[in-house]
């Protein structure tokens, strides 16, 4: 008797703190991108807000100074131009890629990805391109690299310098639940490896893993896709994704899932107001 | 378009000159992943370097050039509208060339 009153009443005491440290926590999304950005201003101090857009590049001068010697004559030049002809090749139809996308695709990347309040899902750019090619009765595009990383480059290319627009609507609960879902992905740990994409962008960013250096969260989707010297083409911000999950040797989500376009849409929100400038070269 | 793409910039006491070319390199060696069967060589032979119309280098290729190959070369005594062309000829008979003139 006295045990099972013992129990309950710790239970008591133990939802009664969850509930309290839980309201205590619990943060709007506004102020976990202040906390974020407040965080690595302490890690980083000598950078400035736009400078996370160079990725680890901000951090680490030697690479800095090899990847601006690169970008000057930038290996995803090739892919920039076969995206720029096949975003102007019309379809049999007639209408082309153009035509599915305000202002005629330019300098519109900033504006994703976003929530679509009708369909009640996260649009990213990739994924509007696979729609614009359904609705014009072509099949989808494979995600990750190959054709659509051209396209992508071209469009990201003509909106260099937009400050990223990714926004959570008031009046959509959903959109909420998305943006918490992809925070959650981001801080839950998972694999063999038992990491969090957090564990190495956030706990350890600007660290060494082995002879590389981790780099922050903030700025993760300002700059694909991305040339990877690695594999030596075109690889989109998915991917990296995926790469990232096999490396911690957790299940791979597919590019696009649900799961990823969240940790988009969460990455893409701590990132408001930094410029995009991609295509990019990447090691 | 062009496959080659040539850039160039004045340093100090040269002028490098950098070019990309888009060119599979297929080694002969690789297999297609969905059939299995060998993917046929096709690389670049020769790449000729001209400045003014004089051979100034001449790259004999084989497969061991990774794909898009990039090369950098230094000039010393260039002058502004010296023209530079590059050329490439490859084991299949393609060939492309381009011109660049210096700034």
């Amino acid at each position: 008797m006295t045990i099972s009153y013992r129990m309950n009443a710790t239970s008591v005491a133990i939802v009664f703190c969850l509930f309290f440290v839980s309201t205590l926590i619990w943060a709007s999304p506004i102020e976990d991108r202040q906390q974020i950005r407040a965080f690595y201003q302490q890690l980083f101090p000598q950078l400035k807000l736009a400078d996370y857009a160079q990725g680890v590049y901000a951090i680490d001068p030697d690479a800095k100074a090899s990847w601006l010697a690169i970008e000057e004559f930038p290996p995803y030049e090739l892919a920039l131009e076969q995206g720029e002809i096949l975003f102007k090749q019309p379809f049999a139809n007639g209408s082309g890629y153009a035509d599915c996308f305000a202002n005629k695709g330019i300098a519109i990347a900033q504006n994703y990805p976003y929530w679509d309040k009708q369909k009640q899902q996260i649009i990213t750019l990739a994924s509007a391109l696979n729609e614009c090619r359904q609705n014009n009765h072509l099949p989808p595009l494979a995600y990750g690299k190959g054709e659509i990383s051209y396209l992508l480059a071209y469009m990201a290319f003509t909106s260099r310098d937009q400050l990223i627009n990714t926004q959570i609507p008031d009046d959509s609960p959903a959109a909420l639940a998305a943006y918490l879902q992809g925070q959650a992905y981001f801080y839950q740990r998972r694999g063999q490896l038992n990491f969090s994409c957090a564990s190495c962008h956030l706990d350890n960013a600007g660290k060494y893993i082995r002879s590389e250096i981790l780099s922050p969260a903030l700025g993760h989707t300002t700059h694909w896709p991305a040339y990877r010297l690695n594999t030596g083409e075109m690889g989109t911000l998915h991917r990296r994704f995926m790469v990232c999950n096999k490396l911690i040797r957790a299940p791979v989500d597919p590019a696009q899932s649900n799961a990823l376009r969240q940790l988009e849409y969460y990455l893409s929100f701590m990132d408001f107001g930094l410029p995009l400038n991609g295509p990019s070269t990447r090691k | 378009m062009s496959t080659i793409k040539i850039r160039s910039k004045h340093l100090a006491d040269y002028t490098l000159v950098r070019t990309l070319i888009a060119h599979p390199m297929e080694t002969g060696k690789r297999k297609d992943d969905d059939t299995g069967e060998l993917i046929p060589a096709h690389f670049i032979q020769t790449m000729n370097f001209y400045l003014n119309q004089q051979l100034m280098s001449q790259c004999q290729m084989g497969v061991g050039v990774a794909k898009n190959p990039f090369f950098s070369f230094h000039i010393k005594a260039t002058q502004p509208g010296d023209i530079i062309s590059i050329s490439w000829t490859d084991n299949l008979g393609y060939s492309d060339t381009a011109k660049h003139i210096i700034q």
